[in-house]
């Protein structure tokens, strides 16, 4: 790849996985308890994509990677205490909220409003990462709108594993159903990438490259635009945690082979 | 007035995904509850006649379909193109679609083609004041939300398993075919095949009536303070054979491989069930030497009857989460249940 590839990844905080969530009528729609209280994550399989891209990155020199965020500045930087030690990334900051709730169509416009204007960025060498769906709205389709309005019509949903190939061609696996992959191969940059869970674990935190990302992860805070971001045209009548709790019956002591004889009677029943 | 259209493309061998006729049925039922509305079939594909024939009947006003090569494979740049091209052509202010990998890929962008908006895994749909509303999950299943919008087109793409598949006789339906602007179809991508799981061996079966899932405990030291990957490997294969069940995991488990532990050789990320796997529809699920933890937890929520068997009363499962815990060696008593399977 002639001058390596210039990666944005978008990405940005959902409530920890563990935490107890319970909504509530916030004043412009729906919300979350407690929401600025939560601790979060960075979105899973966004996450997936950024580690990803920081691998690529490393692999094809004069690569470059972008972090864009939306989410309350606040949170934002609670994050990047963590994130900021594990990969190399140049970060910018949309505040506005990181709800669920928002609407896809109005996240995607100003995240591609975003990328459009990141200095230096060469949209003839752009991979457009980010997860498949976030584990907050869960749509999984914020990434394509971003990839059309800025033009990019070679795109990815559900990615598990990317290669460059000798002649710099991008050979991507796609999930499709059962468990099968779809191979497709895209000649070359630029293209939208929504990632899956990927092949790599967390990259463990490295202090040295948490320094580096530091000195332009505080002016990115700082000169954070704001970011008109709400619920669009959605009209929600109801937000409602599911009412069924299991009575469950919890059988202890008995043989294992009655046990095994009334499963067996229940997957026939 | 509203103009629905129902939106699907065919398969390898022409015919329509069950997913495609259960939405159908969705955008029938809407099309029956707005007064004045009318409904159109939009197919695309490599050859979509055999599939407007096959559901000729529906009792959509009219049909149209892309097809042609280009549209054979299931790829962003044409795909969209076809949506879009399709969309334009009925006027639709409503489009029905099923959630398969080849929409999901591409329904977004034609939606954002059309200055349109879009919402995905829909669990439930009705009609109130005339106008659709429809029921989503947030937060990975966690909470459920009614909701409904005013912009039109509005894309709504149904999950599967909410709507029974439509069936019906085959007829010959009035076809009509569009050319899609050349332009809007260019690609750089080729498509180069369908590959399965690094095993050959099929575990992930959406259709199953059942949901084994497997968790890292498998592949802990047991009792004897010994490992028994392989007596779990034959037992888990041999419940899957016999039972014909889909494989769920737990991250712990799947993670395992990534981490450089022991594995299930035949099991992948693409199994993980949960808040960054998968939230499968089936009956029944039973999950062995899995904690059952939230994060699994949520991943389960339609699955209907639930059983697990674990060697601790206290786990996830006994949390109002299962319908029965056995408290057991799931060792011992899956063995047992592969035997009297027969
Ligand atoms: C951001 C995030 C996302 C996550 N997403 C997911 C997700 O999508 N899916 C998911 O599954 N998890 C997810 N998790 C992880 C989750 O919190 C748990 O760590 C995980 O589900 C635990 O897996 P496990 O129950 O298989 O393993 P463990 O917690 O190790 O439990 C093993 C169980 O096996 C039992 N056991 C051992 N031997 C036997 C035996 N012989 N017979 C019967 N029982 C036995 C033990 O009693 C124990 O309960 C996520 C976590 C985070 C932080």
């Amino acid at each position: 790849m002639n001058g390596g590839f210039h990666i944005v990844v978008c990405g940005s905080i959902v409530p920890d996985p563990l935490q107890t969530l319970a909504p509530m009528e916030g004043a412009t729609g729906p919300a979350l308890k407690n929401e600025m209280m939560l601790p979060s994550v960075l979105d899973p399989w966004a996450g997936h994509s950024l580690y990803e891209a920081a691998n690529l990155a490393k692999k094809v020199p004069g690569s470059k990677v972008w972090l864009v965020s939306l989410g309350p500045k606040a949170k934002l930087q609670q994050l990047m205490m963590s994130i900021a030690q594990k990969v190399a990334f140049e970060l910018v900051v949309l505040d506005g909220p990181a709800s669920g709730f928002t609407d896809s169509t109005e996240v995607a416009a100003a995240l591609a409003g975003a990328i459009g204007s990141i200095p230096g960025l060469d949209r003839s060498r752009l991979l457009l990462f980010g997860g498949c769906a976030s584990a907050s709205r869960d749509a999984g389709v914020t990434m394509q709108m971003i990839g059309e309005q800025l033009g990019l019509t070679e795109q990815f949903l559900g990615v598990d594993e990317l290669t460059v190939t000798e002649n710099g061609a991008l050979r991507v696996l796609e999930r499709i159903e059962g468990g099968q992959y779809q191979v497709s191969e895209c000649s070359a940059a630029p293209a939208v990438l929504a990632w899956a869970t990927g092949n790599l674990p967390e990259p463990p935190n490295n202090p040295q490259i948490g320094m580096v990302n530091m000195r332009t992860i505080m002016p990115a805070l700082q000169k954070a635009q704001t970011a008109a971001v709400g619920t669009g045209g959605i009209s929600y009548q109801a937000v409602e945690l599911p009412s069924q709790r299991r009575e469950t019956r919890i059988v202890k002591d008995m043989p294992a082979d009655d046990i095994a004889a009334e499963i067996v009677a229940w997957l026939k029943g | 007035m509203e103009k629905i259209l129902f939106i699907a493309h065919t398969q390898a061998d022409g015919t329509l995904p069950n997913a495609a006729r259960e939405a159908l049925s969705a955008a029938l039922e809407l099309s029956g509850k707005i007064a004045g509305s009318t409904l159109t079939v939009g197919l695309f594909g490599k050859d979509v006649k055999p599939a407007a024939d096959a559901i000729a009947a529906c009792g959509a006003a009219s049909f149209i379909g892309v097809s042609g090569e280009q549209f054979a494979e299931s790829r962003y740049a044409t795909d969209a193109a076809a949506i879009t091209a399709l969309a334009r052509q009925a006027g639709a202010t409503i489009v029905v679609a099923p959630t398969t990998s080849r929409i999901s890929r591409a329904v977004a962008g034609a939606a954002q083609r059309l200055g349109g908006r879009i919402d995905t895994h829909i669990s439930g749909l009705d009609v109130a004041d005339g106008a659709p509303r429809l029921q989503r999950w947030y937060y990975r299943q966690r909470m459920v939300a009614t909701q409904s919008r005013s912009q039109r087109p509005w894309f709504l793409v149904v999950d599967v398993g909410v709507f029974p598949a439509w069936s019906g006789v085959a007829g010959s339906a009035p076809l009509q075919s569009l050319a899609v602007d050349q332009d809007t179809c260019t690609s750089r991508t080729k498509v180069i095949g369908i590959q399965s799981p690094s095993s050959d061996t099929q575990t992930i079966r959406p259709e199953a009536e059942v949901l084994l899932v497997a968790g890292a405990g498998w592949t802990k030291k047991q009792a004897d303070g010994q490992l028994h990957i392989k007596d779990a490997e034959g037992i888990i294969l041999d419940f899957l054979q016999k039972n014909k069940a889909s494989l769920g995991s737990s991250k712990s488990l799947v993670d395992q491989s990534s981490e450089g532990e022991s594995v299930l050789p035949f099991m992948s990320h693409l199994n993980q069930v949960g808040q960054t796997g998968s939230t499968p529809r089936h009956p029944k699920g039973l999950a062995t030497c899995c904690h059952g933890e939230e994060p699994h937890a949520v991943g389960w929520r339609f699955i209907n009857e639930r059983r697990a068997i674990n060697l601790d009363a206290g786990c996830g499962w006994a949390q109002g989460k299962a319908d029965v815990l056995y408290v057991a060696d799931a060792f011992q008593v899956m063995k047992k249940v592969n035997e009297l399977l027969g």
